[in-house]
């Protein structure tokens, strides 16, 4: 892939030697530029409170996520069990403790859900997260996400998600989570009830966790 | 001032006398933008195209230049005067207009730079902090609600305003821009100008 440069080596040495005199690193040492300057280059895209953004492309709201769920979405991108470009090249400038102490940066953030869902379809989207779909096999939502919708361990959190965001890794969901065959992951789970789901429902349930605080 | 700074500086002039006269007539309203935006409203010197420039961008940044909060110099000279007295049904019928029109590539940039800049916009460079610009503002630079077209334009307006951003100036437009142009080197400005400047 890339070549690493001598004056990015010595930077990386630098960091690492820094971070082991302060001990504010983990074992592979702080982030050329600090934490901090880590922190901001997240939020430049997933927003200043990690809320999300809609951009181009939707970007999905970080703050008040799971640890888990962070970690080994990141892990994801960098073995290609998640595909996505861009995630691919930030995962791949991340180590372990640069990730932890992400995960749990953003999982202390708590601001309001960025809204924007068309409300008229909030009311079936509930009836889907807290019933299921029975006719088509769908569980509740509930169920795995949490009644509040805030997640467990791998399952991430949905509430605040950007509704955008939600559709488009509903409608996307074989075609962007477990894509490696040597490595099924936690995404299987999903695939069933992703491919269950009209579209118009997605879209209602999409509404429903968006304006979840 | 050189000479081409001159010739804005009266046409802006004339600019504002005329839109102070008239907020009316639309056709009017179109031909004071074109006098300094160029005649097919492609962009002229450090006036940037509307041509096809993002209908509610357009309508945002009109705002702000009323409301005078985008700061930069050329804003401060031109813009402020000539949105002073724009209506809220004129600034909404321009912004349509410009939006609906074909946009051109400008053409200007270094073309040894553009691999360099390609590479900034698609992928970012993460292990200096720079975020990929495609995330935002698409893969063709078309951007997208408020969030503005970059593909096309001009290689010296788009190095000013990444370089303003960088030096303070447009900070009313909040996060993320300003962080994100003040960690650019002059080569990268350099670099993004130009691949965004042949962008079609």
């Amino acid at each position: 892939m890339r070549r690493l440069s001598p004056r990015l080596l010595c930077a990386a040495t630098l960091a690492a030697i820094s971070a082991g005199v302060s001990g504010a690193g983990g074992m592979d040492g702080a982030p050329p530029g600090g934490l901090q300057a880590k922190i901001g280059y997240c939020k430049d895209c997933h927003g200043p409170s990690a809320q999300g953004y809609r951009g181009y492309f939707p970007i999905p709201r970080l703050a008040g996520q799971q640890t888990e769920y962070l970690e080994n979405q990141l892990r994801a991108f960098i073995e290609h069990r998640r595909t996505n470009n861009i995630m691919f090249n930030v995962a791949h400038a991340l180590n372990p403790a640069t990730i932890a102490a992400l995960a749990e940066h953003f999982r202390n953030l708590n601001p309001a859900p960025i809204g924007g869902a068309p409300r008229e379809l909030v009311a079936a989207g509930k009836k889907i997260f807290e019933d299921g779909v029975p006719d088509a096999n769908v569980a509740a939502c509930a169920a795995c996400h949490g009644p509040e919708a805030t997640g467990s361990g791998q399952i991430p959190r949905l509430a605040g998600q950007l509704y955008p965001y939600v559709i488009k890794e509903l409608v996307n969901w074989g075609k962007e989570r477990g894509q490696n065959p040597a490595r099924p992951d936690i995404s299987a789970i999903m695939s069933p009830v992703a491919h269950s789901l009209t579209k118009a429902q997605i879209d209602a349930v999409a509404a429903f966790v968006s304006y979840l605080k | 001032m050189n000479r081409a700074g001159l010739r804005m500086a009266i046409m802006a002039a004339i600019c504002s006398a005329v839109a102070a006269a008239s907020a009316h007539a639309e056709s009017l309203a179109v031909r004071n933008c074109t006098w300094c935006h160029g005649a097919s409203a492609r962009g002229y010197t450090p006036a940037p195209s509307l041509a096809g420039q993002r209908y509610q961008y357009l309508r945002k940044e009109l705002a702000d230049f009323h409301a005078r909060t985008r700061d930069n110099p050329f804003s401060r000279q031109y813009m402020w005067g000539a949105a002073a007295n724009l209506g809220a049904g004129t600034a909404r019928d321009l912004a349509a207009y410009f939006s609906a029109l074909p946009p051109k590539a400008a053409n200007d940039g270094d073309r040894e730079l553009v691999a360099m800049g390609r590479a900034i916009y698609q992928e970012g460079k993460p292990e200096a902090n720079i975020v990929a610009c495609v995330v935002c503002h698409g893969p063709n630079a078309e951007g997208v609600a408020q969030i503005p077209r970059l593909g096309g334009l001009a290689y010296t307006y788009l190095k000013r305003r990444l370089e303003q951003w960088g030096e303070g100036y447009h900070a009313a437009a909040g996060p993320p821009m300003p962080d994100i142009a003040g960690k650019l080197s002059p080569e990268q400005v350099e670099a993004l100008a130009s691949y965004l400047s042949f962008i079609k």
